[in-house]
């Protein structure tokens, strides 16, 4: 007699990626357009030191961490609305749409306002090598917070009209990890031109 | 040929040959100047030759591109072209014109002719590529502008695909940027800052667009792979093209006056530059590889694979090669830029520009390929241009590097033109790789008369 087979294991479904793979590629080259921008700060800086962690005190850490918290709930409600359309419900998903979009206007706001201050205190991309990247990285962010914001303005349209659901996910997927990607980015940049000194 | 308008490409394609050969020939003129300084002198000064030799490559990369959008926009937006007599009188427009203009570079000086064409009444003449007279940059506006209309309204009227997209929006952003041709402000370092935003953002921002959508093409017609697959690679090269591409114009606004932050921009945006090249190298080979049919037309595939592959050595690794701000400082305006700009030119456009024409031309004269006959020697031409190009870049590299070290590093500099004497022997060396290359280009011009048996249209 034949000892009984051991039980097949679950037939495996091939990892899938969320989201389009155009919009992977796309980020990973914005991530790696950051990266050179930061590897090219760690050098800048390391040629510099003292400069770099005087002119770093004058930045405004707490509008930096307001921004850091607005962005990471931002990244939650566009989860919300993620679950919300797999579940189906596409229209409630787009409420939580209109809540990150609030956060990043929010982000917007806040980055002009520190923007006003820079520029009033005389600080241009030409008044140090700090101030230059300080300028450069932030200001790349922030054209992207507002790319991000047009994308989840296209996504809520869609999502006010029941677009997405259990079957049409890549769209808002596609649209949610870019929003991330932002997140992260800013993750990274807020403590090594705000905090680390 | 599926629509009867596609057929005023013809004219504009032997017109690109035609001027090809023009180019290549005031090139090998140049190459001798390099050495022997007084050759053709005075009939042929060296300023004259290096204008001709730009000039010429310019114009002819544009009919081509025209020739191009002719024969691509009726197809892709399945309608006739909406005017193909128009079509055919801004040909002879812009031939005539190029001709006049090429004749009064040759026969008076250019002094003489910036004052009997009118630039003391808006001064745009006597900048390196922008030397036209101002009554040629009109007429090149103009060509440009009835151009456009004309392949924007059949693509209004017909259907709109991503190729045709992105195609308009190079073609419309090649005219916009011309502009800034006129615009020629006294301070030297404005000037320049300006005279970048033709130059560059052509070559580096919208002509990718257009050489994308034209490689795009190709590759759906002789892979027959899906066009959603071939879309989505568009977008992406697109995006990455423009991302890099348009603040990577920072990487000329090193030590010409302009603020020092371009350093940094210009560094770290152009060392990206090299990625969207590469995308379309991946792009190429992996429609070939994933092709569902095996097209007649093998020479026009080789073509596409070659520019894929050039066009990432020449524009992408050569271009990398002395991008950055703290290599530039010695690179700067050296033979390494030479190096440089031979093989992009070479592997991005004229390639790109090749490739549809190998692809479109046979169907154009009736037939789905040329013969095997005609393929194989034009095969030839794709190999001896290619190498002959590969080694002038690499000797003008070395003469650039040993020009670099002997003129901006040595201990005790040397004058430039004592260096012109010390790396004449690579100035030689091109000069031959240059008559192999002009060899391979009277073979391609050949293989256009070899008869054999051919396929019928169709098959």
């Amino acid at each position: 007699m034949r000892a009984a087979c051991p039980p097949l294991p679950a037939p495996r479904t091939p990892p899938t990626l969320a989201g389009d793979l155009a919009i992977w590629i796309f980020i990973l080259a914005e991530l790696l357009a950051f990266g050179v921008f930061f590897i090219a700060y760690a050098f800048a800086r390391a040629n510099n030191p003292e400069l770099f962690a005087a002119e770093q005190l004058a930045l405004n850490r707490d509008a930096g961490a307001i921004n850091t918290l607005l962005l990471l709930t931002a990244s939650y409600f566009v989860v919300r609305a993620v679950h919300a359309a797999e579940a189906g419900q596409s229209r409630h998903g787009a409420r939580w749409l209109v809540a990150a979009l609030g956060c990043a206007a929010g982000f917007v706001a806040i980055k002009i306002g520190e923007y006003a201050a820079a520029f009033s205190a005389g600080i241009s991309l030409s008044s140090s090598t700090f101030h230059m990247f300080y300028l450069s990285l932030t200001f790349f962010h922030f054209m992207h917070v507002l790319l991000g914001m047009v994308i989840l303005g296209a996504l809520w349209l869609n999502a006010r009209r029941g677009l997405y659901g259990p079957h049409n996910m890549n769209g808002i997927e596609s649209g949610a990890a870019y929003w991330h990607m932002v997140d992260l980015v800013w993750l990274i940049l807020f403590p090594l031109v705000y905090v680390i000194r | 040929m599926k629509y009867k308008s596609q057929a005023v490409a013809m004219p504009y394609f032997i017109a690109a040959i035609g001027l090809f050969v023009a180019q290549i020939v005031f090139g090998l003129i140049l190459g001798m100047q390099y050495v022997v300084g007084d050759f053709l002198f005075p009939e042929i000064p060296f300023n004259v030759a290096r204008m001709v030799h730009t000039n010429l490559l310019i114009v002819w990369l544009l009919f081509g591109f025209m020739g191009a959008a002719y024969y691509m926009v009726p197809e892709e937006s399945e309608t006739e072209l909406f005017s193909p007599r128009l079509a055919l009188a801004m040909f002879w427009v812009f031939l005539i014109a190029g001709a006049l203009t090429i004749i009064g570079y040759l026969t008076v000086d250019y002094a003489t002719l910036a004052k009997y064409t009118g630039n003391d009444i808006l001064a745009t003449m006597g900048r390196e590529f922008l030397e036209q007279p101002l009554l040629t940059k009109i007429g090149i506006v103009v060509v440009a502008l009835v151009f456009l209309f004309n392949i924007t309204m059949t693509v209004l009227k017909g259907r709109k695909t991503a190729i045709s997209v992105v195609l308009l929006l190079g073609l419309w952003g090649l005219a916009i940027f011309f502009l800034f041709s006129f615009y020629n402000p006294t301070n030297l370092v404005l000037d320049k800052y300006y005279w970048w935003w033709v130059v560059h953002l052509w070559v580096e921002g919208v002509w990718e667009l257009i050489m994308a959508a034209l490689l795009a093409f190709v590759l759906i017609k002789v892979t027959g792979v899906d066009r959603e697959v071939i879309e989505k690679w568009l977008y992406v090269i697109i995006a990455l093209a423009l991302v890099t591409g348009i603040i990577g114009t920072g990487h000329h606004y090193y030590w010409i006056g302009t603020p020092e932050y371009w350093q940094w921009w210009g560094s770290i945006f152009s060392a990206l530059e090299p990625i969207p090249f590469f995308a379309m190298t991946v792009f190429a080979f992996n429609m070939v590889n994933r092709r569902r049919r095996e097209h007649p037309n093998k020479a026009a595939v080789l073509w596409a694979l070659g520019t894929g592959v050039m066009a990432f050595l020449g524009a992408g690794v050569w271009g990398f090669l002395h991008t950055l701000a703290p290599v530039n400082y010695y690179t700067h305006g050296s033979q390494i830029t030479a190096a440089h700009g031979h093989m992009a030119f070479y592997g991005a456009y004229v390639m790109v520009v090749i490739t549809i024409i190998s692809y479109a031309m046979p169907i154009l004269r009736g037939r789905a390929c040329n013969s095997p006959k005609a393929q194989v020697l034009e095969m030839w031409s794709f190999w001896l241009m290619t190498i002959a190009m590969v080694f002038i870049t690499l000797f003008l590299t070395a003469a650039g590097i040993l020009q670099v070290w002997l003129q901006r590093v040595a201990e005790e500099p040397m004058s430039f033109m004592a260096v012109q004497d010390q790396v004449a022997l690579f100035y030689w060396m091109r000069e031959w790789s240059g008559v192999v290359f002009f060899i391979g280009l009277l073979a391609y011009v050949a293989s256009f008369f070899v008869k054999g048996k051919e396929q019928p249209a169709g098959a």
